[in-house]
């Protein structure tokens, strides 16, 4: 555990460790890296004393039962046999019980985010329903992020991580901006998250995530994921309803919409997601990202919107069923 | 279980329930530590009281519950030596949830459930998954009961996202006998139908006038 503890940190909070320190060749002491002018020859017959001096004299560490005749040699290897222990459970084989040890605490995924970028900004919209295995955990899961007052970041895969890294991207950020006097750019932000998430490449993390906001250069959108991958668009969907969101939103997408018309594509592209993926539900929540930061523009109830769409129709029928008159 | 060669957790099973009020909060939990088809004891607390208006509760692996435990009470302890003053329970709820994602790749197998009061004094429930994803809710179960007590307390607490826009008012309106009422219902039926769940239940009020707690006997079968 220690080990682990110490590389999480050793990762994220060390990058600037430069790597010389761990590629330098063994056996060069410090102070040999003064830089000396010296002619070929010269440098040839330093570096032979050198490798002289590290021979080491062995022969005194030769194990005492090999001058003893072999019956006695049995038994003293067993005396002088290194002290052994059957390894704990769990120790043969780490990184097998590591993943299944992941799979096991099925974590919350299964979602649809979506955001895209027109001429008024940026649209964020996502849904709310977090779910472990088959059984809903969450209804009300916050999966915009804010990460600060003028970026948005959005979760898909595993809850915690995308929490927590999201959470470190914002401490990230504001370091950036206290190091700098200014605020970092969309593209700055997403390569710190990136950078990070690759170098955790393999070891299980589940990040699905768009990086959208405002910032010098106008409108900014990045998807980053936890295969290292970064790629930047101008509509992205992400999550297990993904593709029924981009059928709407491919659609109805035009660049010169009014906030107003991307605001409805936007939920409507979420509203039919969750009708037909039983992975995403709850609230639609939709933001918008402009020059002066972003803005919780919506958050409607699926289930409500479904029926503002598509009112029930009164159908004619043929026996009217009346309820039992109360005893 | 714990049998196989390359598998380092067991469940104790075992529930826990919070809810919260408006001035109060109501955190439960049964006392039953089972492994496999054995209950290894009837009077095993699974709830910690972190600080004054802190109180957690966990199920699962009762070894790594415990180290939990500990560890966040020495954080607490340090804490309060450095600022002078007891945790809030949305930092206390930072700080499980960091202490979780720290150990992403061993987890700790611990449901956890927080509950306490706010700064304002309202009651305050957070709920969370083994690996730190964390919120704040009205109310919660975790545990091997929980998806029998979860639809219940839906049923009778369910209040208005706190997604939703224009924002609509969430608070539970049951008065704290209430809520203890229901909690105490809620605990029995999921005794009849789940065997990791039962013999005693503990369960703990805070409100400004501090910590109090009560036992319920459970079925034992």
């Amino acid at each position: 555990m220690l080990l682990l503890l110490f590389r999480l940190s050793f990762l994220s909070f060390f990058p600037s460790l430069s790597l010389s320190q761990h590629f330098a060749p063994t056996g060069t002491k410090p102070h040999q890296r003064i830089s000396v002018s010296l002619n070929f020859k010269q440098r040839k017959q330093r570096e032979e004393k050198r490798r002289m001096m590290m021979k080491l004299d062995t022969s005194g560490l030769e194990s005492f039962s090999a001058a003893v005749p072999s019956a006695m040699a049995a038994a003293e290897d067993q005396l002088f046999a290194p002290p052994s222990f059957d390894l704990p459970a769990g120790c043969a084989d780490f990184d097998k019980f590591q993943m299944e040890a992941k799979q096991t605490l099925k974590h919350a995924k299964g979602t649809t985010t979506l955001a895209f970028i027109f001429n008024q900004g940026v649209i964020v919209a996502a849904d709310s329903r977090a779910s472990m295995g088959g059984y809903i955990s969450s209804q009300s899961v916050k999966k915009i992020i804010e990460i600060n007052p003028y970026m948005l970041g959005t979760m898909a895969g595993g809850a915690a991580d995308c929490q927590f890294w999201h959470r470190n991207l914002g401490i990230k950020c504001r370091l950036h901006e206290l190091a700098n006097k200014r605020r970092i750019s969309v593209t700055g932000a997403s390569k710190l998250l990136a950078n990070i998430l690759y170098s955790y490449r393999g070891m299980g993390l589940s990040i699905g995530t768009m990086i959208a906001g405002w910032d010098e250069k106008g409108p900014g959108l990045y998807y980053v994921d936890s295969e290292g991958g970064r790629l930047k668009g101008n509509r992205f969907s992400v999550g297990s309803g993904s593709p029924y969101a981009y059928g709407v939103l491919d659609n109805g997408y035009r660049p010169d919409m009014t906030v107003d018309e991307a605001h409805e594509l936007a939920r409507r592209a979420i509203y039919h997601a969750t009708f037909r993926d039983g992975a995403s539900g709850g609230v639609v929540s939709v933001y918008h990202v402009g020059p002066n930061g972003w803005k919780k523009l919506s958050g409607d109830d699926v289930s409500e919107l479904h029926y503002k769409y598509y009112p029930v129709q009164p159908t004619p029928v043929e026996h009217e069923m009346v309820d039992a008159p109360p005893a | 279980m714990a049998l196989r060669g390359d598998w380092m957790y067991e469940n104790n099973g075992g529930t826990c329930v919070a809810i919260a009020g408006i001035d109060y909060c109501v955190v439960a939990a049964d006392t039953r530590l089972s492994v496999g088809y054995n209950i290894l004891t009837r009077d095993h607390s699974k709830i910690c009281s972190l600080a004054d208006k802190v109180v957690l509760a966990s199920s699962g692996f009762q070894g790594d519950i415990r180290a939990l435990h500990k560890n966040l009470a020495a954080r607490h302890l340090l804490y309060q030596h450095q600022h002078n003053k007891q945790m809030s329970c949305p930092a206390m709820g930072q700080l499980l949830s960091n202490t979780l994602y720290y150990k992403r790749f061993f987890p700790y197998y611990a449901f956890n459930v927080l509950g306490g009061l706010d700064n304002e004094g309202k009651g305050c429930v957070f709920t969370y998954d083994a690996v730190g994803s964390y919120e704040r809710v009205g109310y919660s179960a975790q545990g091997s009961g929980s998806s029998l007590i979860m639809p219940v307390l839906d049923n009778q607490l369910k209040s208005p996202s706190p997604l939703l826009l224009p924002a609509r008012d969430a608070v539970t309106p049951l008065s704290e006998t209430e809520a203890v009422d229901l909690v105490k219902d809620v605990f029995a039926s999921a005794t009849e139908r789940d065997i990791y769940t039962g013999d005693k239940l503990e369960i703990v009020v805070i409100n400004a006038s501090g910590i109090k707690r009560e036992y319920l006997e459970l079925r034992k079968d």
